[in-house]
């Protein structure tokens, strides 16, 4: 089957989605983002890789923090970086989505990290990059509709494999809206393909997808059945339109089931990691205790993602 | 072939390089091999000058001017500088000395960690067929081959360093 995001020898050229990436590309990401923790420790937090490319941010959905360490990323790489906020431009006006794609291409654009509230925009703009003639230009996907946030489940990876070593013995909990999750998708595909044997979904019903144990996860509706003796929990933020929808009844009541407190932490592994995507809800769907307790390693997050971010778009890049 | 069996001895080499290098403690050199080869070659070097500091290791990976061609090395490892650069002595170890792109690059890294107070090159092998200024301050073994012909330093099991020749 034809894989977009691969070109004809195999290599990355876009990164649209974890699903279907063999193992080889992921575990090449993540050694290579290893490589960029050191160079982001330095005095000088630069490599001239990226030197004299232009990266544009082209976020058609607002996020401060992705795209800020997209930002990071692409600076640390000797990148040109510009930062469009299309909600607030051509978007508004009118202008298509390809429209503007040609007009950054006239612009002699090198990568396009983009962020879009549509599932499959970054894969529509690579076609057309394609079919244009463009193919040496680059598109990363930095969160698409409820599709996927490949470097979101890549910085996810990353992070187990830090804290963990072995993917290969791990019990994995997603816990929460992971019908409307695109991280949770992203999560799922990488962890499957590196090994991992054991899945679990913990979330009510109303808010998990139908057709999760085709993809070989385990589905809990308890909260602590699902948390018994796991090694990592990933918590997913439970975004606030939902809660106010028929799909919940209150956020008070949502954390009484699926909020993780310093007692459902207890039921995991003694030295199971507490993961968090951000932004979080305190007292939603995360206590503070917990948030704020040692085994977060919520902020390493945050950092491994600049170094993640680094690899995927230098990896690209190259290709 | 026979090709392995005339090559000299690279653990030799690696005494005769020490040696050269010896009269220059005084400075309070610090080492920085370049993978992977030169890593193995700077770690013996630190072994016989009895140095007691870590030795540097640098993957020039981020700085080689081939990226637009070749793209990234699929496995490059983390640069690791254990010592303040700022106004040392270095001596950059690599085992075969070529085309002088690579010690360009690693020079262009070591920058980026602070300013030394200079850099020196020591390599077991020195090829030539130069295509930058670049120029060994120690060098075991000076050869010549053709351009197909790859020389590369193999280690062993046991941690011995031995010599390859290949032909493209």
């Amino acid at each position: 089957m034809h894989n977009p995001q691969l070109n004809s020898h195999g290599e990355l050229t876009h990164l649209l989605s974890t699903e279907g990436l063999p193992q080889a590309i992921l575990t090449q990401i993540l050694d290579t983002a290893e490589s960029f923790m050191e160079v982001s420790s330095r005095e000088v937090k630069k490599v001239p890789l990226l030197r004299g490319k232009s990266v544009f941010n082209l976020f058609f959905e607002n996020s401060t923090r992705t795209r800020t360490t997209f930002e990071i990323a692409a600076k640390r790489l000797s990148a040109d970086v510009i930062n469009l906020d299309i909600n607030k431009s051509s978007a508004s006006k009118g202008e298509t989505l390809l429209d503007t794609i040609d007009n950054l291409c006239a612009m002699d654009a090198n990568l396009f990290v983009v962020r879009h509230a549509s599932s499959g925009a970054p894969y529509l703009i690579a076609e057309h990059l394609q079919r244009i003639g463009r193919g040496d230009i680059h598109v990363v996907n930095a969160g698409d509709g409820r599709h996927a946030h490949p470097t979101q489940g890549l910085l996810d990876m990353y992070t187990i494999r830090h804290y963990k070593k072995d993917f290969t013995q791990l019990r994995v909990a997603i816990v929460g809206d992971i019908l409307h999750s695109r991280v949770a998708r992203s999560d799922i595909h990488a962890l499957t393909t590196l090994g991992v044997p054991e899945v679990r979904a913990i979330g009510p019903e109303t808010l998990l997808p139908k057709h999760l144990d085709k993809l070989g996860v385990h589905v809990f509706h308890d909260m602590a059945a699902g948390l018994k003796d796991v090694d990592v929990v990933i918590m997913l933020r439970l975004q606030n339109e939902r809660m106010n929808g028929a799909l919940l009844p209150s956020a008070g009541e949502y954390f009484r089931h699926y909020g993780l407190t310093p007692q459902m932490l207890a039921l995991a592994k003694p030295d199971a990691i507490v993961m968090h995507p951000g932004p979080m809800n305190r007292g939603v769907e995360i206590h503070s205790a917990v948030a704020d307790g040692p085994q977060a390693v919520i902020l390493s997050q945050v950092t491994f993602g600049i170094a993640v971010r680094m690899a995927v778009m230098s990896i690209v890049a190259g290709n | 072939m026979s090709l392995t069996d005339s090559l000299p001895d690279a653990e030799a080499q690696c005494r005769q390089l020490a040696e050269l290098i010896r009269p220059k403690l005084a400075k309070n050199p610090a080492l920085v091999g370049i993978y992977s080869g030169g890593a193995w070659v700077a770690e013996r070097l630190r072994c016989l000058l009895g140095l007691s500091e870590d030795i540097g290791l640098i993957d020039v990976s981020f700085y080689r001017d081939d990226f637009a061609e070749k793209g990234l090395h699929p496995q490059c490892k983390p640069t690791l500088i254990p010592f303040d650069v700022e106004g040392r002595h270095i001596i950059l170890v690599d085992d075969v000395l070529y085309t002088g792109r690579t010690t360009r690059a690693a020079i262009n890294e070591l920058f980026d960690y602070g300013r030394p107070a200079a850099i020196e090159l020591a390599v077991l092998a020195d090829r030539g067929e130069r295509e930058l200024p670049v120029a060994p301050s120690y060098e075991a073994w000076t050869l010549q081959l053709d351009a197909g012909q790859r020389l590369a330093l193999d280690r062993n099991d046991h941690g011995q360093l031995a010599w390859r020749l290949e032909n493209a």
